[in-house]
Order: C-alpha cells, then sequence, then structure tokens
C-alpha cells in the first residue's frame, strides 16, 4: 500500500497495525511512552503474545512487574505466559525489585550484566520480538543516570544487531508534554508511540498516537483504543477508515409502503438512515416495522435497543401486531438490550461489531443511538458513529438509526446535530399541534441520491402500526415547533397562484447535504 | 565462626572489573586475614545464566550471603575501608 523502503513487523495489535501503515518498523526500537495507567504494560506484553501466535518467540524485560505479577495478571487476556515459558516461545529477564536487595553503590558500574542476560535470553529462544517494561523504574534504582542512559543506548544498539524488533516503555508525568522522563527519548527516538488515559467530562478516553517513524509513514493523530478482557488492546482506527463504500442503488422496504413512496421507492441497502423525533412520536415503532419488514423477506435483522428492555420491546411488537418471538424462534431476528451505561462507547463498538459479525444481518437497527450518547464526550460519540456507519456500510446492511429529540415540540437533538452529516436519510417525526389537538408529523428532510417528498405529513398509530396520511395543508412552523395556522382560504388563493403543474415530474432533490 | 562467602560479578576484564577484584583482594589480605574467606568470581558474558538466576542488574556486582545481613554492592568498589564498612566486616564476634 505504500512505497516504504522500511521493512515492518505486524504487531498483531487490532488496528494499530491499520494506523502502522503495516506494523513496527523491524529491526529498531519503538519508544512506547504513557502516563500511569495508560496500558503500557499490556502493550508491552500483547506485543509478544500476538508474535508468539505467528510463530515469533519473544523476551520480556521486567523492570516493575514481577514474572510472577505478570504471568497472572495476563491471564485474564488469554495470554498463557507461563505455558509459553514451558514451550520455550517466551523468556522473562528479571530486573523488578527484590523485596530483600538493598542496593548499595560503592564506586562506578555499568549495566553489563543485564546486557549479557539479554543477550543471552534473545539468543536462547531465538526471539525475533523484546519488550522492555518501563524504564522509569529503572531510573529510580540507580541514581547515576547519565549511566544509565548509556547503558540502555548500549542495549538498543545490541538489539539492533541481533535484529530484534523491541518495544520499549517508558513513563511520561503528563498526557501533553515532553515524549518520556530521564530524558530517554534522547537514545530512542527514532519511533515513538505515545498511550493516552485521558479525563474529558469526567469520562476516560483512552487513545495511542504514533508520534514518529522515522524515515517512514503512518497514520497521523490519536486514535482511541479500549483494553478488552480475553484480547488486550483493540484500537479503533477511526479516522483511518476509507470512505469508499459501495452504494448501492438497491432499494428495500422500511416496512410501511407509504414511506417506501415518500423516500422515492424505499430506503437504499448500504445506507444508515436517521430517524429523530421526541419521545413518543413512534420511533421504535419505525424501528420495529423495519426489522420485521425484513424478516418477513426472510432478511436476517438485529436489533440493539439501549433505552426499553426486552420484554417491553416485545409487548410494545405485539401491540403493533408483530411477533419478536416468533422470529427469533425462526432465528432471523436478533434483539439485543443493553443499558448504555454498562460499559464505555468503546467497548460497546466492538461488541456490537462483534454481534453484527456473528449474527450477519442484512438489517441493523439501533434504538436511540441518544441513549448512547449520555455515556460518551461529543468526540466519542461522533467517533462511536463514525466507526459503527462505517461498519455497517461495509457489509453490505442497511440501517437505522434512532435519535430522540429534547423537547416535545420542534427543536433538534444533539445526535442529530453531530452525526447528521453521515447518515444518508434523515426522517424527523413531530408532535403538531393542531386546534388544541395533539397530532403526529412526519417529512423526509434527507434522501442522499434520490428524490423525495417534501410534504410534512400527518400519521397516526393504531394497533397495525403506523398510518401516513394527508398533508398538513393549514399550518406552518411545524419542524420550529412554533406553529402558525393559516385559514383554508389563503392556502385556496396561494394554490391557486402557483397550479400544482409539477406534479408528475420527481420532485428535485432539495435537501441539505452539507 | 562462620565462613565468609563472596560473589563478584563482572561482564568481562574491564578496569572496572579488574578494580573492583584488587580492592577485594586487599580487603581479604589485609584486613579479614585468619577469617575463613572464600571469594568467587563470576563472568557473566561467560555464564549469563548464572546472573540471570541471581538478577544482576550491573556489574561489577559483589554478593555476601554469609555471614548475615545479607548484602549486595554495585560498583568498582573504591576503597577498602568504605567496603568493610558497607559489607559488616569483619564480623564481630
Amino acid at each position: 500500500m505504500c512505497a516504504d523502503q522500511i521493512e515492518r513487523l505486524p504487531t498483531g495489535i487490532t488496528g494499530f497495525d491499520h494506523i502502522a501503515n503495516g506494523g513496527l518498523p523491524k529491526g529498531r526500537t519503538t519508544l512506547v511512552s504513557g502516563t500511569a495507567g495508560s496500558a503500557k504494560t499490556v502493550f508491552a506484553a500483547q506485543f509478544l503474545a500476538a508474535g508468539i501466535k505467528r510463530g515469533e518467540p519473544g523476551v520480556f524485560v521486567t523492570f516493575e512487574e514481577t514474572p510472577e505479577a505478570l504471568r497472572r495478571n495476563m491471564l485474564g487476556f488469554g495470554w498463557d505466559i507461563a505455558r509459553w515459558e514451558a514451550e520455550g516461545k517466551w523468556a522473562f529477564v528479571d530486573v523488578s525489585p527484590q523485596p530483600e536487595e538493598e542496593l548499595v553503590e560503592l564506586g562506578s558500574y555499568d549495566l553489563g550484566a543485564l546486557l549479557a542476560r539479554i543477550e543471552h535470553a534473545v539468543r536462547s529462544i531465538g526471539a525475533i520480538r523484546l519488550s522492555m517494561d518501563s524504564l522509569g523504574a529503572i531510573f529510580t534504582r540507580l541514581n547515576d543516570s547519565r549511566v544509565v542512559r548509556n547503558e540502555l543506548l548500549r542495549i538498543v544498539s545490541t538489539l539492533r544487531r541481533l535484529g530484534v524488533t523491541a518495544v520499549l516503555t517508558a513513563e511520561r508525568t503528563q498526557e501533553y508534554g515532553e515524549i518520556a522522563r530521564y530524558g530517554v527519548e534522547e537514545f530512542v527516538s527514532d519511533d515513538v508511540v505515545i498511550l493516552r488515559n485521558l479525563l474529558e467530562d469526567e469520562k476516560r478516553r483512552r487513545t495511542v498516537e504514533i508520534l514518529k517513524f522515522r524515515g517512514t509513514s503512518h497514520q497521523k493523530g490519536s486514535f482511541p483504543f479500549t483494553v478488552i478482557p480475553g484480547e488486550g488492546i483493540h484500537v479503533i482506527p477511526l479516522s483511518a477508515i476509507e470512505l469508499k463504500q459501495r452504494s448501492s442503488s438497491v432499494r428495500t422496504t422500511s416496512g410501511n409502503a407509504e414511506l417506501d413512496r415518500m423516500c422515492g421507492g424505499g430506503f437504499f441497502r448500504d445506507s444508515i438512515v436517521l430517524v429523530s423525533g421526541a419521545t413518543g412520536t413512534g420511533k421504535t415503532l419505525m424501528a420495529t416495522t423495519f426489522m420485521a419488514a425484513g424478516v418477513r423477506q426472510n432478511e436476517r435483522s438485529l436489533l440493539f435497543a439501549f433505552e426499553e428492555s426486552r420484554d417491553q420491546l416485545f409487548r410494545n411488537a405485539i401491540g403493533w401486531g408483530i411477533d419478536f418471538e416468533q422470529m427469533e424462534r425462526d432465528g432471523l431476528l436478533r434483539v439485543i438490550c443493553n443499558y448504555p451505561e454498562v460499559t464505555s462507547l468503546e467497548d460497546q463498538l466492538i461488541f456490537m461489531k462483534a454481534e453484527i459479525d456473528r449474527f450477519r444481518p442484512q438489517r441493523v437497527a439501533v434504538d436511540s443511538l441518544s441513549a448512547l450518547e449520555r455515556v460518551a464526550t461529543i468526540k466519542g460519540f461522533r467517533e462511536f458513529v463514525i466507526g459503527l456507519t462505517s461498519f455497517i456500510k461495509h457489509q453490505e446492511m442497511a440501517g437505522l438509526y434512532t435519535a430522540t429529540t429534547p423537547t416535545l415540540l420542534g427543536g433538534s437533538s444533539i445526535t442529530e446535530a453531530h452525526i447528521s452529516t453521515i447518515t444518508d436519510s434523515i426522517i424527523l417525526l413531530r408532535y403538531v399541534e393542531l386546534f388544541g389537538e395533539m397530532r403526529r408529523g412526519l417529512t423526509v428532510l434527507k434522501m442522499r441520491g434520490s428524490s423525495h417528498d417534501k410534504d410534512i405529513r400527518e400519521f397516526t398509530i393504531d394497533s397495525r402500526g403506523m398510518h401516513i396520511g394527508r398533508p398538513f395543508r393549514n399550518i406552518s412552523g411545524i419542524l420550529s415547533g412554533q406553529f402558525t395556522h393559516i385559514a383554508p382560504s389563503e392556502i385556496d388563493r396561494l394554490s391557486a397562484m402557483f397550479r400544482d403543474d409539477e406534479g408528475d415530474e420527481p420532485a428535485r432533490d432539495t435537501a441539505p447535504t452539507n | 565462626m562462620s565462613k565468609i562467602v563472596l560473589h563478584l560479578y563482572i561482564a568481562g576484564q574491564t578496569p572496572r572489573a579488574e578494580r573492583a577484584i584488587s580492592t577485594l583482594r586487599r580487603m581479604i589480605e589485609q584486613e579479614l586475614a585468619g577469617h575463613e574467606c572464600e571469594l568467587t568470581i563470576i563472568d557473566v558474558l561467560a555464564d549469563p545464566q548464572q546472573a540471570e538466576n541471581q538478577k544482576i542488574l550491573a556489574t561489577p556486582t559483589l554478593i555476601k550471603s554469609s555471614p548475615p545481613p545479607y548484602r549486595r554492592v554495585i560498583g568498582d568498589l573504591s576503597s577498602v575501608t568504605d567496603l568493610l564498612n558497607v559489607l559488616n566486616l569483619p564480623p564481630q564476634s
């Protein structure tokens, strides 16, 4: 994909190789720097674990945690270090502080012993990879930082001579500022990766950034990642997602014939429809209808529900004449209910992707995105929606998201504002106050790549679902919530002035697409 | 009276290693005469596994494993007086 002269060693860390344009520069030492709790040790261990799965043995030089603690802690990620040690695939060089040891310095010294041990370990298992975690610990144990720096430089050049690709972790005191403490970057400055653990709006957000790969390319900027049990670090390469999804012109039904007509013949497959409206306007009904329509055509349909319980959803569906239970038994429907609060959005995205991969649906609905927005920062939420959208579109699926507006009348949701440009079509559901009565209105605001009905149509909901009726003729300001009634005579007069002679032509798409 | 057991870890015949060895020899001959004393010198370049087992970090490293207290000293052991101090030697009987 790129004409790099520098060979890469794929790390095997999900998503990381994508942002690293293939992996870490082979045969070199990469500095991985981060504050406390930024998952440096996990990165270092995963680099080796992923290597072992590719048949590349690795040496772990630990300055901080004991091998016992590492074997125990890393087991949760599914890395059986003890077994790999027995199989000669993993070797520790244990430089962790010994409790009984009180180091007394008397005269000058070097780290020749450490170098000899590392070289011995590399040779004895034929290591391809090496991790050193973490450098700060050794600086705090030895008084002469200058000696330590010189000796680490000697170790790094020895690793280069041995042809080992290495990860060296180091501490930072703050998320933005100098690369690492103790001037470590002075001797391993070619390749630097930064791990961050940021606190934004009281929410933790982990990101990884490749600061530099000397003489070779990588993706710029920081990318969110998460640490998940059974896997380890999982990078979500959002901005690296190519916007090259096929967009198909194949139409698929929304489950409502009138709505299909308003959309110019149905939703597009490989497209995402956003349904926005206040609570009770019929968003869940649209999602339910959309799912049921899929099942009726023998399409597998997957519903992620974040607002209502399973029981509630199934009861609602029955109320509209849709039997979710039977559909699930037939294996065509899967409903996953989840409280958004139980996990971070990054984890949620990975979970949803995994469910989509497992069920392989042709239709996916998310009810509602607004519920997910509560648990994230604006940036994190946007990244989540982009990640999910591009994933769905890559799979040749039709997607439907719902978003809740905060006010009952008019208004737009925050969700809408952040993701309206990402979705292909937008349908608004609104309450309309009409002569002392609350009615419901629907309009197709945007339909990318197609003409659509521009009217605001009244609809009703009964035991058979949604019924779309006539346009509201004598009322304006529905979308803003500032209603103005226009006398029927005025409408007649206006109609007369603009004779409806364009009726047969397809209306031009005037939807805002920015 | 227990035997004095010393292990010195060096990484090749470097000037530092030679200085450490000569200080140790001087200490044993001049200050510890009359004590039973055993000094083993291990070159980690020749026997890295031994360095791994003992978790040796720096060279030279001197370990006194007997009599107690256990002591680990790194450096080229510049002076006999300081070394005796650090090692708690000669043993007080």
